[in-house]
């Protein structure tokens, strides 16, 4: 049995402990209230963007033109770029091993089918698992999410575009946390490249547009951008799924903390307890002798 | 007389950056600098790396350093989409010039590592930052 002065200095240990993850806990849930203001200010522009495009696809001579697109074409799967999103941080349960085990069971389904596959890591935790494993990784991202910028996206699209349009590679996958509500997050893995073909916008009301550049510049330009966009989203849903996820485990850690505490100050009172009727029956014993 | 004035909206995926009622607007066309008033038929464009202008109904002369986007013209009105824009009174000089040297130096030295159309972009855009933000 731990002694009355242990056990105290556990109690207090622990309630610093509690202090801190509370801390961190409110701390995450204002990111995620920041993150998720983020993802709903996005929507309008995207709905426009996939409106703009479908009424651009509808114009054209879908067959000839937008099937023929460098980011359209389908290859035979040889060398695959999967892009792995985690965060810079750890305390967030199981945000970030989820992702790393995805990514590995996507890695060893490629190998078996014959292709290679290369890594684009999107924060500390996955890039630093696969590079400490030998991974062949293209490129890495580290701290982007807390300042996290659409530059960022664009530049990461960038990277695996090029690298596709070379024919370096024949696919590109991203695999992230995808936020569904503050209790709920799912991993996902999401094709990026080829592109899946989009359906024109049926929309009768479409006036006859003039168009500067021509028609198929115009498509291509919107296909990148759409892109990037779809880039930008995986961005932030992953953002706000680690403040979830984190805002999550940490007010499970307060919760155990505070269990842990009242358990000790059971065992402290008993411990207490115990000491004050020793001291007594020493005392008591004491004077009978003296009387004795 | 007072000119008619119609409505538009600028938008970047960050954030909604201006919507209202305008008398026309400037922008930077891939194809050339255009103006659109009232009553212009349908259109849609690529912005290129430049400056948009735009008058406002109260005649307030208003501009922004934009890096590139989509510009449609409906009846309705005209929206802009584009990737990053910045009110010309908001342009941090110092950062773009930093932003500006740090890109020659990568163009100069040329290593084998170095991603040149991206380069090339950063330059582009913290040239035009600084040049719309000394037209104030």
């Amino acid at each position: 049995m731990a002694t009355l002065r242990e056990i105290r200095r556990r109690i207090t240990s622990i309630k610093n402990i509690e202090q801190v993850t509370d801390a961190m806990r409110v701390v995450a849930a204002a990111r995620l209230r920041r993150a998720q203001e983020n993802i709903t200010a996005t929507r309008p522009y995207a709905e426009k963007l996939n409106t703009i495009l479908g009424h651009l696809i509808s114009q054209m001579d879908v067959e000839e033109e937008a099937l023929t697109h460098p980011l359209l074409e389908e290859r035979e799967v040889k060398h695959v770029c999967i892009i792995s999103v985690s965060g810079d941080r750890g305390l967030c349960g199981s945000f970030n091993s989820n992702v790393i085990r995805t990514t590995t069971e996507r890695i060893q389904h490629y190998e078996e089918t014959g292709a290679d596959v290369t890594l684009i890591c999107i924060g500390r935790r996955t890039q630093e698992h696969f590079d400490r494993r030998g991974y062949d990784i293209t490129d890495s991202y580290i701290n982007i999410f807390r300042q996290l910028e659409f530059q960022t996206a664009v530049d990461v699209v960038q990277e695996f575009e090029h690298l596709y349009v070379d024919k370096t590679i024949d696919k590109v996958e991203v695999i992230y946390n995808n936020f569904k509500s503050a209790i709920l997050q799912t991993v996902l893995v999401e094709q990026l490249l080829p592109l899946e073909p989009i359906e024109p916008e049926g929309d009768t009301l479409f006036l006859d547009y003039i168009y500067e550049p021509g028609q198929v510049e115009l498509f291509e330009m919107l296909l990148h951008k759409d892109l990037n966009m779809q880039m930008w989203k995986v961005l932030l849903d992953s953002n706000a799924a680690e403040q979830a996820a984190r805002m999550a485990a940490m007010e499970n850690a307060t919760q155990k903390a505070k269990e842990l505490i009242d358990e000790l100050i059971l065992q402290r009172n008993r411990a207490r307890q115990t000491q004050i009727t020793t001291e007594i029956s020493e005392i008591v014993s004491g004077a009978a002798a003296l009387e004795g | 007389m007072q000119s008619r004035s119609f409505h538009l909206e600028i938008r970047s995926p960050e954030k909604l950056i201006y919507e209202g009622d305008v008398t026309s607007v400037q922008a930077p066309g891939v194809e050339g600098n255009f103006q659109i008033l009232y009553g212009h038929i349908p259109f849609l464009t690529a912005l290129d790396v430049g400056e948009i202008r735009i008058n406002e109904f109260s005649d307030t002369l208003r501009s922004m350093a934009t890096s590139g986007g989509v510009f449609e013209v409906l009846r309705t009105g005209v929206t802009v989409l584009v990737e990053t824009a910045e009110w010309a009174s908001d342009i941090d000089v110092a950062r773009a010039e930093s932003a500006l040297e740090r890109a020659k130096e990568q163009l100069a030295e040329d290593s084998p590592d170095l991603n040149r159309p991206s380069a090339e972009a950063a330059l582009a855009r913290a040239q035009n930052r600084i040049k719309v933000a000394s037209n104030q």
